[in-house]
């Protein structure tokens, strides 16, 4: 793991190493030592450490650029790779829409950004987390259950700086448990995520897993068809990741958002509002971009009306409007990329949900949601680890699994009850702040044998 | 004078950190494993890796991105008392070498602390060898200009057909030099040389975004060099692609409700990939990878059971096809490749294994499927090249003579199949309509969906050994962290019977 010190020294040597070959150097760098301890049927089955620590240099010359990796960040390994870039751009193309690296930020918003790196979490020890993974086993034999899952906790960091004298530093500790409860015909999952110690129960995530194993066992079949549905947090976070890259400026370019000449018009429901914000207190992840820019605060849907789209220096330029801070490290063919979404929320509870809808199906968990038409935004899927019929205000019974063909521009606008927002972690996307959500008319297209 | 052409005083500093030569990085395995011993290991292995690699990347006329770089690093995974324990450095000094030795040996301590019953490992020979995959033309050896002569000469073909949105293209490709050592006394070294290719083009009109990808998919990878690219020959089919995607634009809707079904070879890869390789894997299937990537309906009591498809059906696991993405000399445990039937004569037969899952179905052996991304990985069984063997149904244009009605389906758009490998539904990019023997108009937005089963059991041609392609998936999302990984898949055409089509428009 780098301190900012020498993450600082190693981007002054490459900038010196470069001197004035070059019009302009960034120099780039992530690294990672989060442990992972995982189990199945009820034993540890791997564990794994790796302390990880890349370099990218990216170098203008002339009109063009390139950018050359490593992970040799000796004093060779660092002017090796500067040396290599300074040779190869003379090679790339001219690139008319190329822009001069950025000078330091001085509109930074970093002073609201808050602390994400806790020691408790460093603290955490290969013993603890096999010992809380006991625990969670424990929880499994209480039930008469098999517990699997991942237990991992440590640290990762990220730095740019450039020959404009930016430099950027950040350093954010990282837990994480994910847990699947498994019964003889029915399965239960819980994950949680943060930066910090206290997002991450994994006694209560397995509680939870287990509840959802037992509760779903003996699932009968329903008949697909069109449904009511109550998506928890889960559910409707990984359901949605497909959407997020039509609010880039680079997909409104690239003519492939689904959302093309749709700006300032009513695209959802009037209950929707969706913001990028990487400072609310339940976010996490870098304050800066693949640039160094800060990430502002944008609010892309207002009430139904998409009110903006995010930016990088690229897209931002050619579109003629000011970036946001969401460029993706250049050159890059996706340009940028709403990272750290806030879809607000409403109060309402999974359990109000319920209690108002006469039938309908509860999905805790979606899985492998594939895009099949880009322009309709229809996805495919199925639900997993716990789904669940309505009926008459209560949760009645476990179902098999369902395969859905849904339009994500029509769940958007279906929406009967916002709930309560909050830190969510899936599988399918990165984790974001959402809330579960009600919805009406769910197209469920089949149904599988478990 | 420019910078450039000065004497390169700068690479003669002294580093701070390693000199790859190969006599070091055999001393540092050497220790490795000499540490893992004294630090009370009972087994250990450990792979020093360098990758080298090259990603090209063009959107429009302009490079979009041009990334090369060098990765090396050093895995050590070792057994203590019955528990696994991984760790891996880049930093590769016998000092620190020593201390990742010692922290896999404590990992494997802890984690022995929650075991049911020991880890144990089937047996395998001790090997001394050295191995590389085949190429003929070193793709490093290539000059940049070269290599973006071909994406650009695709992209001002493509972009020259009126209807065309966006034009992209990339070009991968990596080296990678791998040592091998157990304290079993197992010392390999292989080089792989891998390279992949593709091109795309976008239309876009107010109600669609169509998207036609040569040679398929993401493209195509090999176990190849610069030679595949010259192969597959992407500015030769840069037009054609351009115009069936601005064509797709105004074709009818694909029809849904059940019909006849062949798919062209590179979805019928995919399809094996997801409907029979990832059930296929024995850590899947005793339930080690349910909480992420999922469980698997072919458990073993099926095993020389279940007719998993028609007789015509057989699908092998085969590590040894010359030139294919997941062929290897060795895994990463040191197993030797092999060929195993997955699928014999219809009937489910055999698993992708591991030296600690073989025991707990009574193999006598590993079928030699463990693999890791990269040394910052552990290993774990992956899919090497799981292919479908040829049949006698002919060339493409034979099975669909000998079809009356129907739908052909290329290139994959989308895949999504539930975690115990039953529901799939795949999209595809483009399809025709089969009548009365004869490719006919072209569909937008095909799809299909069904259980694997069924499906495979309703397979009744699959097309012969001319029109078979070893297609590489470079890809392949599994484990915690998620680790992608090389996979292939060998596939000539098939038909598939009443098979439930445009289900996402139904």
């Amino acid at each position: 793991m780098l301190t900012e010190e020498a993450c600082r020294k190693i981007v002054d040597l490459a900038t010196h190493h470069a001197g004035k070959a070059v019009d302009g150097i960034e120099v780039h760098l992530l690294g990672t030592d989060v442990e992972t301890s995982r189990f199945a049927n009820n034993e540890m089955t791997q564990h794994q450490a790796n302390t990880i620590d890349k370099l990218a240099v990216r170098v203008l010359s002339e009109g063009r650029q390139i950018r050359l990796e490593t992970d040799d960040l000796s004093t060779a390994g660092v002017c090796a790779v500067v040396d290599g870039a300074i040779n190869a751009v003379k090679l790339m193309e001219k690139d008319q829409c190329l822009l001069p690296l950025p000078p330091t930020d001085n509109e930074s918003e970093w002073h609201s950004y808050p602390d994400r790196y806790e020691q408790e979490v460093t603290r955490i020890t290969a013993a603890d987390r096999a010992a809380a993974i006991s625990n969670m086993i424990g929880v499994a034999a209480d039930n008469k259950l098999s517990a699997a899952g991942v237990y991992a906790s440590g640290t990762n960091f990220e730095a740019l700086g450039n020959s404009q004298g930016l430099f950027s530093y950040h350093r954010e500790t990282h837990v994480e448990c994910s847990v699947t409860m498994c019964g003889s015909d029915s399965t239960g999952w819980a994950k949680a995520q943060g930066p910090h110690e206290k997002q991450v129960n994994t006694l209560e995530l397995a509680k939870r897993a287990a509840f959802k194993a037992t509760s779903s066992a003996s699932p009968e079949g329903v008949i697909p068809g069109r449904y009511t549905v109550i998506l928890e947090h889960s559910a409707f976070l990984d359901l949605l990741a497909y959407l997020w890259w039509d609010f880039t400026g680079t997909s409104h370019l690239d003519k492939r958002s689904s959302l093309l000449d749709k700006l300032g018009e009513k695209v959802f429901g009037d209950n929707v509002t969706i913001e990028d914000d990487v400072y609310h207190q339940e976010q996490a992840g870098c304050p800066f971009d693949g640039e160094g820019l800060a990430r502002k605060k944008v609010t892309i849907v207002e009430n139904g009306i998409l009110r903006n789209l995010v930016y990088g220096r690229r897209s931002a330029s050619r579109m003629g409007v000011a970036p946001t801070g969401h460029g993706l490290p250049e050159p890059n063919a996706l340009g940028d990329n709403p990272m750290n979404l806030v879809i607000v929320g409403n109060g309402a509870t999974v359990a109000d949900m319920v209690k108002s809808t006469e039938k309908g199906i509860l999905l805790t968990r979606v899985w492998y949601v594939r895009q099949v038409d880009p322009a309709r935004k229809i996805v495919t899927g199925m639900t997993r680890d716990g789904t669940f019929l309505v009926e008459n205000g209560e949760i009645s019974r476990g179902i098999k699994n369902l395969r859905f063909n849904v339009s994500l521009l029509d769940i958007l606008k279906n929406v009967v009850t916002v709930g309560h927002a909050r830190r969510t972690a899936g599988e399918e996307g990165v984790p974001q702040v959402v809330p579960a959500m009600k919805i009406a008319d769910f197209n469920f297209t089949e149904v599988t044998r478990f | 004078m420019s910078r450039h052409d000065e004497p390169r005083a700068r690479d003669k500093q002294p580093l701070d950190g390693f000199t790859p030569s190969e006599g070091f990085m055999d001393s540092l395995v050497l220790h490795a494993l000499d540490a893992a011993q004294k630090a009370g290991a009972d087994y250990a292995d450990v792979r020093l890796i360098e990758e080298q690699y090259e990603y090209i990347q063009t959107k429009d006329l302009l490079v979009s991105g041009f990334n090369k770089g060098v990765s090396r690093g050093a895995g050590i995974r070792v057994l203590k008392e019955g528990g696994w324990g991984f760790c891996a450095t880049q930093k590769l000094t016998k000092l620190e070498i020593e201390k990742a030795a010692k922290r896999a040996v404590e990992l494997a301590a802890a984690s022995a602390s929650c075991m049911r019953s020991p880890i144990s490992l089937a047996d395998e020979p001790v090997y001394s060898a050295v191995w590389a995959s085949p190429h003929l033309i070193d793709p490093f050896s290539i000059s940049t200009e070269d290599k973006l002569d071909v994406l650009m000469s695709s992209a001002r073909t493509i972009l020259g057909v009126k209807g065309v949105t966006l034009a992209q293209g990339r070009l991968s490709f990596v080296r990678e030099k791998k040592t091998f050592a157990s304290t079993l006394g197992t010392k390999l070294q292989q080089t792989f040389v891998r390279s992949g290719c593709c091109i795309e083009a976008f239309a876009t009109n107010e109600m669609e975004r169509q998207r036609r990808s040569y040679p398929k998919h993401v493209g195509q990878f090999e176990l190849a060099g610069w030679e595949m690219v010259q192969g597959w020959d992407l500015p030769g089919n840069a037009q054609r692609i351009a115009e069936e995607a601005v064509a797709l634009l105004s074709a009818p809707q694909c029809p849904s409700g059940q019909s006849d079904l062949i798919l062209g070879s590179s979805q019928l890869g995919l399809q094996i990939h997801e409907s029979c390789g990832h059930p296929s894997e024995l850590d899947r299937a005793l339930g080690q990878e349910i909480n992420f990537a999922g469980a698997s309906f072919l458990t073993p009591d099926k095993l020389n059971d279940l007719k998993y498809g028609a007789p015509i059906v057989n699908l092998v696991a085969d590590a040894t096809a010359p030139g294919a993405l997941g062929s290897f000399g060795f895994d990463d445990e040191g197993v030797a490749a092999q060929k195993v039937y997955l699928v014999k004569d219809g009937t489910f037969k055999g698993y992708l294994s591991s030296r600690d899952t073989a025991h707990l179905i009574g193999l006598g052996r590993s079928g030699g499927s463990m693999r890791a991304q990269s040394w910052s990985h552990a290993p774990i069984i992956r899919m090497t090249n799981i292919s479908l063997v040829p049949g006698a149904a002919g060339t493409l244009d034979d099975l669909i003579s000998d079809t009356d009605n129907g739908i052909l389906m290329e290139t994959n758009q989308s895949w999504s199949i539930d975690q115990m490998r039953y529901n799939f539904q795949f999209s595809t990019e483009i399809a025709w309509e089969i009548k009365n023997g004869k490719r006919g108009r072209m569909f937008k937005n095909p799809s299909y969906s069904g259980v694997t089963t069924e499906f495979w059991n309703s397979c009744d041609a699959i097309c012969g050994a001319d029109d078979y392609v070893e297609w590489g998936e470079p890809n392949c999302g599994k484990g915690q962290p998620c680790q992608t990984m090389w996979t292939g898949h060998g596939a000539s055409p098939a038909r598939f019977r009443g098979v439930q089509v445009g289900t996402a428009y139904s």
